[in-house]
C-alpha cells in the first residue's frame, strides 16, 4: 500500500527543484461508504478507497496540471506539469503573496469507521417511516459518507495535513394515483458528525406524507407573485442568485463584467449583507486552508446592499487588486483547485415570519429545497413545498414550484428579511465537472417582490 | 486481475473484476486564450461478490491493496441485495470501431491549436466575445472478468472539442456555446464555430413574448436540454420496476405521437458511448424505445432485468458504484418537415436553444419548467430576436402526444443525442 505520509518529503524536495514561477502539490487518501435505498428494499451498499495525488505548476501566468493515482515516479509527473505550463504561458505569472504555512489540521469525526450495521439500522428505521405511509409508490435513500487526508505542499514551503469528513442524506417518497407521479424529499448533511443525521424520524415521516398531498394539490398559474422563501430555499436561492456570480473567476478576465460587478455598486436594499465564510467552524463549507493553502476568512459580499467583496483564488485576487479570501477548492485530487462558495447566507434582520406574509393578498410561500442553476445574470431555482398565500394567511397547497430571476432586479426585490437565520446542510455544489462539493447556506425567512414563478 | 478473482472466489460463490484506466488531456483556454493543460491518470477497480446469495461491491485506486478490497466486499455483502441474476458467461461480442489511433497520436501543439483557430473564428465575427473553450481527449481501456468464465476488454478512444461565449453589454449578458465529441479527432472547428456564430446572429435583437399558451419549437439542444431528462427516468427499468414511471404499465400502447420514434443505440461505429459490451459483460445491441409513438422496450441492468423477468438490454453502466440501468446515446427518429417551414408556420411564438434548469422539476410525472437560457421569438413566420426573462413548462406526456411536426434534420448534440427539431402546438410561457 502506497502511503502519502512517505511520498510527501520526497515530492515537497522535488518541487523546489523545478524551474517554474510557482509549484504545489496535493497528495490524498480518502476513503468512503454508501448505502442507497429504492423502495423498500436496499439497493446497494459499497465501500471505496483512493489514493492520489497531483501536481500544478505556473510558468508564465500558465498552468499545467498532473493528475495520477500510482504514487511511483513522482519526478515524471512534476517534469510534466512544467512542461504542460511552460507550453502554455505566454505573460506574467501573478498570485497574491500569502505566507507559508506549515500545519497538521484533523478532522473532528470519522465517519468512515462508524460500522455499516449502525448506519444501515437508522436508515432502516426511516425508510419504515416512510412506508408507514400509505399509496406511496416508491421512495429513494441516498446515504454517503466520506473522511480524506489531503497534504498540500508549495514550492515556498507550505507543508498541510488537513483533514475532512463529510457526511449526506437524501431521502425522496414518491406517491402516485391517476398516472400522477409527485415526490417529496428531504436533504441533510454535516461535516462529519453522524449525529446531525440521527433523530429526523418525524421530518422523514412529514416528507412522506407530504408527497401524497401532492397528489391532490393545484399547479400554480404561472407569473410574477410575491413570494416568501423559508430558510432552506432562501440559502439556495443566494448561493444560485448572488453566490455564483461573486465568484471571481468568472469577473477577473473579462473587463465588460468588471464593470457591472464595480465594489459599491448596489444589489438590494439597505438591509441586504450576504456573507460567504468558510471559517465558521463545523459546517460542511468549513475548513481553515484551501486547497491553495490560504486560511479561510469571513467574507462579506453584500453589506446594507452594495457589493463589498468577492471570492478569490490566489490568481484572481492578484488579477483584480484585491485579497486572497480562501476560496480555492478542488473536489479531489483529480481537479485543480477552482473559485467556490463555501458556507454562504443572508444575515439575519428583525421581521418575524408573521410580519413577513401578514400584507401579501396573494403571493406564494416556497419551502425546502429541489435543485437550483445560474448562468450568471439569469438563475432558476426549485422549490420541494409550495403554498398559496391568500390575506396574510398560508393557504392551501401547491404543486412543487420553480421560480426563475435575474440578479440585478430580484435581490433589489427583497424587501423584508427575517430574524430566524438557519444553515441548511443537505446538497452539494456543482461547478464545471467539479461536483458535488460539500457546501452549505443559509438564510432567515425572506419576502421578494415580482419573483416570477413558472406553472401552468 | 486474476489474482482479484482468485482471492475473491475463497470467500463468495461468485466474482467479478472491473478494471478501467484512462488518460485525459484537457486543454483548456479561459478569456480568449490558452490557460491550463492537464494530464490525467486514472485507474479504478471495482469487485463485485455474491456471498451467501447477497451482493457485495468495494472499489479501490490501489491496485496493489488488493486485500483490503475483498474484505471490503466481504463486509458490505452482509448487508446486500439478494443477487438475482447470473454472472455472464463467456460471449461474442458485436464488433464496434470505438477506437482511432489518430485521437491517441494527436499532439498537444495540434489541439492548441485547435483551440485558438475556433476562438478565432468566433472573435474575427464578435470582437467582444468573451470565450472559453475546451479541446479534450481520453484515452479509455477496460477490462472485467468474472468467476463464471465471463471476459471482456476493449479500448476507447474520446475527442472532444466545445467552447461557451459570453458577450454582455450593459447588464444584458448572452451565453452562446456548442460542444461536440466523438471518437474520432474533431480537425474542423468551423462546425463548432458556425454553431455559435448563427446563435449570435439570432440573438442580436432582444424581443419579448406575451405569458400564456404558445407554440414552440425546440432545436436539437433544446430536445436534449427540455425533454431528454424526462424521457430517460421514463424509461430506466429500475424507475418502471418500483411502479414509479407513468409509462411503466403502458408497453406496447400508444402514448406518443405515432411520428415520434425513439432509441438506445451503443452500436454507433465511433460515438464516445459505443462499446461492444456493457459494463457488466452484457454484449450490446439497439434498444427501441418508442416504436412510432408505441411504448417498445424500457432499458435494463442484469439486476434490475431478472427482477422485472426480462433480459438484460446491455444498459448496466458503473458511475463509481453498482451497475445501474442508463442510457447510451439515444436517437429520435427524424420526421419530413424543414426547420424553415415550421418557423414559417407560426404567427407568434418560441424557438428554445437552451432551456435552464428543466430537470429540476417534477421529472418524474414528466414536468419540465425551465428559464429560456437561449431561445428567440418568432412572429409571423419570422425569428424577430432573442427572449429574455422567460420561463416555459410543459408536460413531456402532453407535449409529445401529438407534435406538430418533426424536423428532417437531425443533429449530435454534445456527442450523445442525435435528434432533429420538435415543433410543439403549445406550452405554456411565464414572462416579464
Amino acid at each position: 500500500m502506497t502511503d502519502i505520509e512517505t511520498a510527501a518529503p520526497q515530492l515537497a524536495d522535488l518541487i523546489k527543484g523545478y524551474s517554474a514561477d510557482y509549484i504545489e502539490a496535493r497528495l490524498e487518501e480518502s476513503q468512503r461508504s454508501y448505502i442507497t435505498y429504492r423502495g423498500k428494499e436496499l439497493e446497494s451498499i459499497g465501500q471505496a478507497t483512493a489514493t492520489g495525488g497531483n501536481v500544478r505548476a505556473l510558468v508564465r501566468g500558465g498552468w499545467g496540471f498532473a493528475s495520477f493515482n500510482e504514487i511511483g515516479d513522482l519526478p515524471a509527473k512534476v517534469e510534466l506539469a512544467v512542461k504542460q505550463a511552460t507550453l502554455v504561458g505566454r505573460e506574467e505569472s501573478n498570485l497574491a503573496p500569502v505566507e507559508p504555512v506549515v500545519d497538521t489540521v484533523p478532522a473532528a469525526h470519522n465517519p468512515t469507521t462508524k460500522p455499516l450495521a449502525e448506519k444501515k439500522q437508522l436508515l432502516d428505521e426511516y425508510n419504515e417511516l416512510i412506508w408507514r405511509t400509505p399509496k406511496l409508490q416508491t421512495s429513494v435513500i441516498a446515504y454517503g459518507d466520506s473522511h480524506k487526508k489531503v497534504i498540500f505542499l508549495s514550492s515556498a514551503g507550505s507543508h498541510i495535513v488537513q483533514e475532512r469528513s463529510d457526511i449526506s442524506l437524501r431521502l425522496s417518497a414518491v406517491a402516485a394515483g391517476d398516472g400522477e407521479v409527485q415526490q417529496a424529499s428531504l436533504s441533510v448533511g454535516s461535516a462529519g458528525d453522524f449525529k446531525a443525521i440521527s433523530g429526523l424520524h418525524l421530518l422523514v415521516e412529514r416528507t412522506a406524507k407530504h408527497a401524497l398531498e401532492l397528489l391532490s394539490a393545484p399547479q400554480v398559474k404561472g407569473g410574477e407573485y410575491t413570494v416568501v422563501l423559508d430558510p432552506v430555499l432562501a440559502g439556495v436561492f443566494t448561493h444560485e442568485a448572488f453566490g455564483h456570480l461573486s465568484e471571481s473567476d468568472f469577473v477577473y478576465e473579462n473587463e465588460r463584467l468588471r464593470q457591472i460587478m464595480v465594489l459599491g455598486k448596489k444589489f438590494g436594499g439597505e438591509k441586504l449583507n450576504i456573507i460567504d465564510s468558510a471559517a465558521v467552524p463545523g459546517l460542511r463549507g468549513s475548513y481553515k486552508y484551501d486547497d491553495e493553502g490560504v486560511p479561510a476568512v469571513k467574507t462579506y459580499l453584500i453589506r446594507e446592499g452594495k457589493l463589498v467583496g468577492r471570492l478569490h483564488s490566489r490568481e484572481t485576487a492578484a488579477r483584480m487588486g484585491e485579497k486572497p479570501t480562501g476560496n480555492a477548492r478542488a473536489i479531489n485530487y483529480r481537479y485543480p483547485p477552482i473559485v467556490r462558495m463555501t458556507n454562504t447566507y443572508i444575515e439575519p434582520g428583525s421581521a418575524s415570519f408573521d410580519d413577513i406574509i401578514a400584507n401579501i393578498k396573494e403571493g406564494v410561500y416556497v419551502k425546502n429545497w429541489f435543485g437550483g442553476t445560474t448562468a450568471m445574470e439569469m438563475f432558476t431555482f426549485s422549490a420541494g413545498e409550495a403554498y398559496m398565500i391568500r390575506n396574510g394567511k398560508v393557504a392551501e397547497a401547491l404543486r412543487p414550484v420553480v421560480l426563475s430571476g435575474n440578479v440585478f432586479t430580484t435581490l433589489n426585490n427583497i424587501d423584508a428579511i427575517g430574524n430566524d437565520l438557519e444553515m441548511n446542510q443537505g446538497g452539494g455544489c456543482g461547478k464545471g465537472e467539479q461536483m458535488p462539493l460539500p457546501v452549505s447556506n443559509g438564510s432567515p425567512h425572506i419576502r421578494i417582490r415580482k419573483c416570477l414563478v413558472g406553472g401552468r | 486481475m486474476e489474482d482479484i478473482l482468485a482471492q475473491a472466489k475463497k470467500v463468495a460463490e461468485e466474482a467479478e473484476v472491473f478494471i478501467v484506466s484512462s488518460e485525459e488531456t484537457p486543454v483548456q483556454f479561459e478569456a480568449n486564450r490558452l490557460k491550463r493543460i492537464q494530464g490525467k491518470q486514472n485507474t479504478g477497480v471495482a469487485l463485485r461478490i455474491i456471498k451467501e446469495g447477497r451482493i457485495g461491491y468495494a472499489s479501490t485506486t490501489d491496485l496493489t491493496d488488493t486485500r483490503r478490497l475483498v474484505a471490503n466486499a466481504a463486509e458490505t455483502a452482509q448487508f446486500g441485495v439478494k443477487a438475482q441474476f447470473k454472472l455472464p458467461q463467456k460471449a461474442r461480442y458485436p464488433k464496434i470501431d470505438i477506437f482511432d489511433p489518430d485521437t491517441e497520436s494527436i499532439s498537444i501543439e495540434k489541439m492548441i491549436e485547435l483551440g485558438e483557430e475556433l476562438i478565432a473564428l468566433v472573435t474575427r465575427h464578435t470582437p467582444d466575445i468573451i470565450c472559453e473553450a475546451m479541446v479534450a481527449k481520453d484515452i479509455i481501456t477496460l477490462r472485467l472478468m468474472n468467476s463464471g468464465g465471463g471476459e471482456a476488454s476493449y479500448k476507447k478512444s474520446i475527442f472532444s472539442l466545445s467552447m461557451w461565449g459570453s458577450l454582455i453589454r450593459g447588464t444584458d449578458m448572452l451565453f452562446v456555446g456548442e460542444s461536440q465529441s466523438s471518437c474520432h479527432p474533431l480537425t474542423k472547428p468551423r462546425e463548432i464555430a458556425d454553431v455559435v456564430i448563427q446563435q449570435l446572429e439570432l440573438a442580436r435583437n432582444r424581443a419579448s413574448v406575451p405569458s400564456g399558451k404558445l407554440p414552440v419549437i425546440l432545436t436539437p439542444r433544446g430536445v436534449a436540454s427540455a425533454i431528454i431528462p424526462s424521457l430517460m427516468v421514463a424509461f430506466n427499468g429500475k424507475i418502471v420496476l418500483e411502479g414509479a414511471s407513468p409509462i411503466g404499465n403502458k408497453l406496447g400502447e400508444k402514448v406518443f405521437d405515432p411520428r415520434l420514434s425513439l432509441w438506445d443505440d451503443p452500436t454507433i461505429a465511433y460515438r464516445p458511448n459505443s462499446r461492444p459490451c456493457d459494463d457488466e459483460g452484457v454484449p450490446s445491441q439497439r434498444t427501441p424505445l418508442i416504436e412510432e409513438g408505441k411504448v417498445a422496450n424500457f432499458f435494463y441492468d442484469l439486476q434490475t432485468a431478472a427482477l422485472a423477468h426480462t433480459g438484460s438490454t446491455g444498459n448496466g453502466n458503473r458511475n463509481g458504484g453498482l451497475p445501474t440501468p442508463s442510457p447510451t446515446t439515444l436517437v429520435i427518429a427524424p420526421g419530413k418537415t424543414g426547420f424553415e417551414e415550421m418557423v414559417s408556420d407560426i404567427k407568434e411564438g418560441l424557438i428554445i436553444e437552451q432551456l435552464m434548469g428543466a430537470e429540476q422539476g417534477n421529472i418524474l410525472g414528466g414536468d419540465f419548467s425551465g428559464n429560456v437560457l437561449l431561445g428567440y421569438k418568432v412572429e409571423r413566420g419570422k425569428i424577430v430576436g432573442r427572449v429574455k426573462d422567460t420561463m416555459v413548462s410543459g408536460n413531456i406526456y402532453q407535449v409529445l402526444k401529438e407534435i406538430n411536426a418533426i424536423g428532417s434534420k437531425p443533429e449530435w448534440v454534445g456527442g450523445f443525442v442525435h435528434t432533429p427539431p420538435i415543433y410543439c402546438p403549445t406550452l405554456s410561457v411565464a414572462s416579464k
